[in-house]
């Protein structure tokens, strides 16, 4: 045992980055199991989410006083708004209101969907800013990163639910407050790139040739810290995703009527003994989602940046 | 060493300086009067005054920063507009049952992860370690309240092993309050095992791949002593590093869990000032578990010393 054990983890420096240097990078990426196992279950969910009007779905904020606490699969009649009685099955049920879960979930998709994406790239473009500035032009250095450091000891969701409470919840006072607690991370990390990078001889040359500043930094430093952004940025969406659903779920998020997983989960809490499936169908739909993104930046992790995945 | 630990403490204050100006900026950069917002909605013009005069709100900002903070400096956190309290006496409250969960979170996850991770770094790339890795995985992606719902579903409504909901203080007996306490630590283990696990499994791979650990096995050590005392001390460092940082992740499923199992702890207390726009307690709980993330924080470097021998400031 002892013997053969050595070996193994001798090798396991090759094996765990197992780069060929004929691949291209996006070669790589695609014969990655997790990119392809998380990408395809992100494009069916975008797809649901774009397509939520035609996918039997109706208005997620209609209810019909007559239609209330249905179990899933259970037909019911619904009164729309030009007083037109609809027939409509409820797939998933109804909640205490009399709204078809269904169509909350599907449509839910698009706000999860959207805060995780729409948070990944404030918090990136926030993030590149700081820490190009704080690791170029040395200082600033030490301020942008104490404030980092302070920013950095407040629990995220802390963070979060304050700014929320602060500025009254909307979509984009939630976005804001989610991105902000995310930007020291990125900051860091573009920071520590930008001082490793700074060093090469093509920045040098550079400089010698009298580039500007700004020309350095974004013209030949951002382009070589891409590649753990992107992975920074999926991990970010998936938390985006995560403590939006939080907040909505704690009731200080988004308002109740919008529909989101985390308002379809408050709203099913109160009833949960008798209806557990108000609670667990977008409970379900949270952590496929989450899970798929989580994936799919394991994969990016370990294609694009085989030097972070050889920490972790 | 009592000069690094000096130098450690010193070294807090400035992080603890920026959390204070951050909490103290939150409130003055909210549109409309900080002296209103603090006083609540209910309260009347007189009360609005008064708070106006105490925080000194007539004054330029820095020196209204100057009062605050030597406010809190004294562990003045201002009165609860809610409650009718001080805030730093509602903490007090609310500081058992969410000291308790956490601790024993931390315990069950210990218990759980470490194990895990040193048998899935010894059996790298079988069956368990996958296994293991894709657990983590799920576990970073299923949110807190997921798994609370579903363990009170199938624990407490369908097997009636354990309470559904509610706390009981540990005055009314250790057993009792354990009862209470075992699913929601469960609930909120689950993270933190799977962030434990992980980095367990990394550091004492690594470890494995050291030179003393073929010494040990040619010595003719069994293997559990190579792993548990060789390989496992050798990981201690980073094992304990990532105890530390999870406390920000705990403190977030802290507030989460005791919203699912209604637990009168200093995560509801923050949900409902959030909810009441009670803004001095808000701020104080902010404040409150910026302090202890920083201190436990400061503790995970100095048991460095204790974990590591070779390393001495």
């Amino acid at each position: 045992m002892a013997a053969t054990g050595d070996t193994r983890y001798e090798e396991l420096s090759v094996e765990a980055a197992d780069i060929r240097p004929h691949e291209t990078t996006w070669q790589r990426v695609k014969k990655s199991g997790s990119v392809r196992l998380g990408g395809a279950a992100l494009a069916v969910l975008l797809l649901i989410a774009a397509a939520a009007p035609w996918l039997g779905t109706v208005d997620p904020t209609m209810f019909d006083a007559g239609s209330r606490d249905l179990v899933p699969g259970k037909a019911g009649e619904m009164m729309t708004l030009d007083g037109d009685l609809l027939r409509h099955t409820f797939w998933f049920g109804s909640d205490s209101l009399g709204r078809d879960i269904y169509s909350r979930v599907i449509y839910g998709t698009r706000v999860s969907l959207f805060v995780g994406v729409v948070v990944a790239l404030l918090s990136l473009v926030g993030g590149i800013l700081l820490g190009l500035v704080a690791g170029y032009i040395r200082w600033l250095d030490g301020v942008i990163m104490r404030v980092m450091d302070g920013i950095m000891a407040i629990p995220a969701i802390l963070i979060a639910i304050a700014l929320v409470a602060m500025w009254r919840p909307s979509l984009s006072t939630v976005i804001i407050a989610i991105a902000i607690p995310e930007i020291p991370r990125v900051t860091r990390l573009v920071r520590s790139l930008v001082l490793t990078i700074r060093e090469e001889p093509y920045v040098e040359a550079a400089i010698s040739l009298g580039s500007s500043t700004p020309k350095i930094m974004f013209g030949h430093i951002l382009p070589n810290t891409i590649a753990p952004l992107v992975v920074q940025g999926t991990f970010i969406c998936a938390a985006a995703i995560l403590i939006e659903a939080i907040l909505s779920f704690l009731g200080v998020g988004l308002p109740p009527e919008i529909p989101t997983w985390g308002n379809i989960m408050a709203e099913g809490r109160i009833a949960f003994n008798e209806y557990p499936h108000t609670v667990f169908i977008p409970g379900i739909f949270l952590t496929v989602t989450v899970l798929a993104v989580n994936i799919l930046g394991d994969g990016l992790r370990d294609t694009l940046d085989p030097k972070m995945a050889k920490r972790i | 060493m009592y000069q690094f630990i000096a130098r450690r403490l010193l070294s807090t204050i400035p992080v603890l300086a920026i959390v204070a100006v951050l909490v103290f900026m939150l409130l003055r950069l909210t549109p409309g009067d900080p002296a209103a917002i603090l006083a609540g909605d209910a309260a009347s013009t007189e009360q609005i005054e008064g708070i106006r005069k105490t925080l000194g709100l007539d004054q330029p900002l820095p020196v209204q920063f100057g009062i605050w903070l030597g406010q809190m400096l004294q562990g003045d956190l201002g009165e609860s507009y809610y409650y009718k309290v001080r805030v730093t006496e509602l903490i007090g409250q609310r500081l058992e049952p969410t000291l308790s969960l956490a601790a024993l979170t931390i315990v069950i996850a210990i218990l759980v992860a470490v194990p895990l991770g040193v048998v899935a770094a010894w059996r790298f790339g079988g069956w368990f370690d996958r296994a293991l890795m894709g657990f983590s995985v799920f576990g970073f992606s299923v949110p807190v309240f997921v798994v609370g719902y579903l363990l009170v579903w199938l624990v407490s409504l369908k097997l009636g092993w354990f309470p559904v909901q509610g706390y009981k203080p540990m005055d009314d007996g250790f057993g009792p309050f354990l009862y209470h306490l075992v699913l929601p630590s469960i609930t909120l283990s689950v993270i933190y095992i799977a962030l434990l696990a992980r980095v367990t499994r990394a550091s004492v791979l690594e470890a494995l791949g050291e030179d003393y650990i073929r010494t040990a096995r040619a010595k003719g050590l069994t293997e559990s002593r190579v792993l548990i005392s060789h390989a496992l001390a050798n990981a201690a460092v980073p094992i304990v590093t990532i105890i530390g940082i999870g406390i920000a992740l705990l403190i977030g499923g802290v507030v989460v869990t005791e919203s699912v199992y209604a637990i009168p702890g200093l995560g509801r207390l923050t949900v409902d000032a959030v909810l009441s726009r009670d803004f001095p307690t808000i701020q104080g709980v902010i404040l409150f578990f910026s302090l202890v993330y920083v201190v436990v924080n400061l503790l995970v470097d100095l048991s460095y010393v204790i974990l590591d021998p070779r390393i001495r400031y």
